[in-house]
């Protein structure tokens, strides 16, 4: 609102001003801007060069010293405000990408370790079921051993009673047929007969 | 004032009077004047308020004074290179200067005092002013080999060196003319015009249609002199930076 009314107050100070400038009274012959032989016109060209110096010289101090500096200080410090915000970003985003590999590798880490011990618990379980088969194997071959020494004995007493069933048997039957049987010559015969069979 | 006794007075809008009453007068300050200490004041009070917010993230009339300096401020930046920082508040102010005058213009009833040739010749002065100046003071007696560039062959040097010196000189002519001739020529067609839009209305009954073709003209025209006057104020600045250029590099 207070702008709409400067302006307005503006637009009527202006045909004011133009109403004062027609107020020459020796006609202007030519362009005016170079009627420097006119009485008024020619001391207000000088006059307005004259003028147009000083302003333009507060003009030019006013911007070098005052209003330019200031406004380079503006956008400067948007300049740096940028760049630091933007350096905040990249070191964020450097944080954010070192965490991330932290976590890749950590991952892959505890991915390896479980692997190893996984690996560790097989190679434990093989090794304990390889020794209790070596144990049970060794013990079953004893046992196996022990049978067979035992089958041997059976088999060699066996065998060890067979020559006095066989001499019994061979005197019974010599008895019988003969009448009368000599124990030692029987023995020595059932031994040789054993001998030649291969069972002594 | 624009019709006197049926005919065309176009160029009575240049003419000069003293404002502010008898000290204006006393003094010479006619109403160019008034309208130049008005630019100024605009230029200011459009930097301070740029300036005075310097929010991190500018509204419209922030936005407007900063687009101003960067857009200088590159000009300057572009032509000069780094050694034209310190001449950048100089080509600001002759950018200002001639915008505004060349906007305020636009106003109605408003007095365009870049369409005074005393007023362009002057700023062309202080910029050829300047701008020799600071060339003497950076190469010393070396400024002078800018009037015969090396590798020339000697003997065209009497030919040479008086045209380098002509169109070195003639800087400050070309300068003030081409804003001067662009304003008066754009102001007179504005007034011309607008003259015939009067003189057709009153026409009898067709009067207001046939009145209707001027005015569209100056409707075209008013925009047209929108442009010229952000173009001259351009060329105006550019020129000013490439002969601060010339002085600080010499070719």
């Amino acid at each position: 609102m207070r702008r709409v009314m400067t302006l307005a107050a503006l637009a009527a100070t202006l045909p004011t001003l133009a109403m004062a400038a027609s107020s020459s009274a020796v006609p202007v012959d030519g362009m005016p801007q170079l009627a420097f032989g006119h009485p008024t016109q020619g001391r207000l060209l000088v006059g307005q060069v004259v003028w147009q110096l000083l302003i333009f010289i507060a003009l030019v101090y006013m911007m070098a010293k005052v209003a330019l500096p200031r406004v380079g200080a503006v956008i400067e410090e948007r300049h740096n405000r940028i760049a630091a915000d933007l350096e905040a970003a990249q070191a964020a985003k450097a944080t954010a990408d070192a965490a991330m590999a932290a976590h890749r590798a950590a991952t892959e880490a505890a991915r390896a370790e479980a692997r190893a011990s996984v690996a560790a618990a097989v190679h434990a379980a093989q090794s304990e079921a390889d020794a209790k088969a070596a144990v049970l194997n060794t013990r079953l071959n004893a046992q196996i051993a022990e049978a067979e020494a035992r089958i041997d004995a059976a088999r060699t007493s066996a065998m060890g009673a067979l020559r006095g069933v066989a001499a019994d048997t061979a005197e019974a039957l010599v008895l019988r047929l003969v009448g009368k049987a000599d124990r030692v010559a029987v023995e020595a015969a059932v031994g040789r007969e054993l001998a030649t069979r291969g069972r002594a | 004032m624009a019709v006197e006794g049926k005919t065309i007075d176009a160029l009575s809008q240049f003419e000069l009077s003293p404002v502010l009453g008898v000290f204006g007068d006393a003094v010479s300050f006619s109403q160019s004047n008034l309208f130049m200490v008005i630019a100024v004041a605009l230029t200011f009070g459009l930097m301070s308020a740029t300036a005075t917010r310097g929010a991190l993230v500018p509204g419209r009339l922030q936005a407007l004074g900063e687009s101003a300096y960067e857009f200088i401020a590159g000009m300057v930046r572009d032509q000069v290179g780094d050694e034209g920082k310190k001449y950048f508040p100089f080509v600001f102010s002759i950018f200002m200067f001639v915008l505004f005058g060349n906007l305020l213009g636009m106003l109605p009833y408003a007095f365009t005092f870049t369409s005074h040739i005393a007023v362009t010749l002057t700023l062309a002065v202080v910029v050829w002013l300047a701008v020799t100046v600071i060339a003497l003071q950076r190469h010393g007696m070396h400024f002078f080999t800018y009037f015969f560039p090396e590798g020339a062959p000697v003997w065209l040097a009497p030919i040479i060196i008086p045209v380098e010196i002509i169109s070195y000189l003639s800087r400050m002519v070309s300068l003030s003319v081409r804003l001067f001739a662009n304003m008066v020529a754009g102001h007179v067609m504005l007034k011309v015009f607008a003259t015939f839009v009067v003189l057709l209305g009153g026409l009898g009954a067709v009067g207001p249609f046939v009145a209707a073709m001027p005015l569209a003209v100056n409707v075209a025209l008013v925009g047209f002199e929108f442009l010229v006057a952000f173009l001259q104020a351009y060329v105006f600045a550019i020129l000013t930076s490439i002969y601060l250029h010339d002085a600080v590099h010499l070719h």
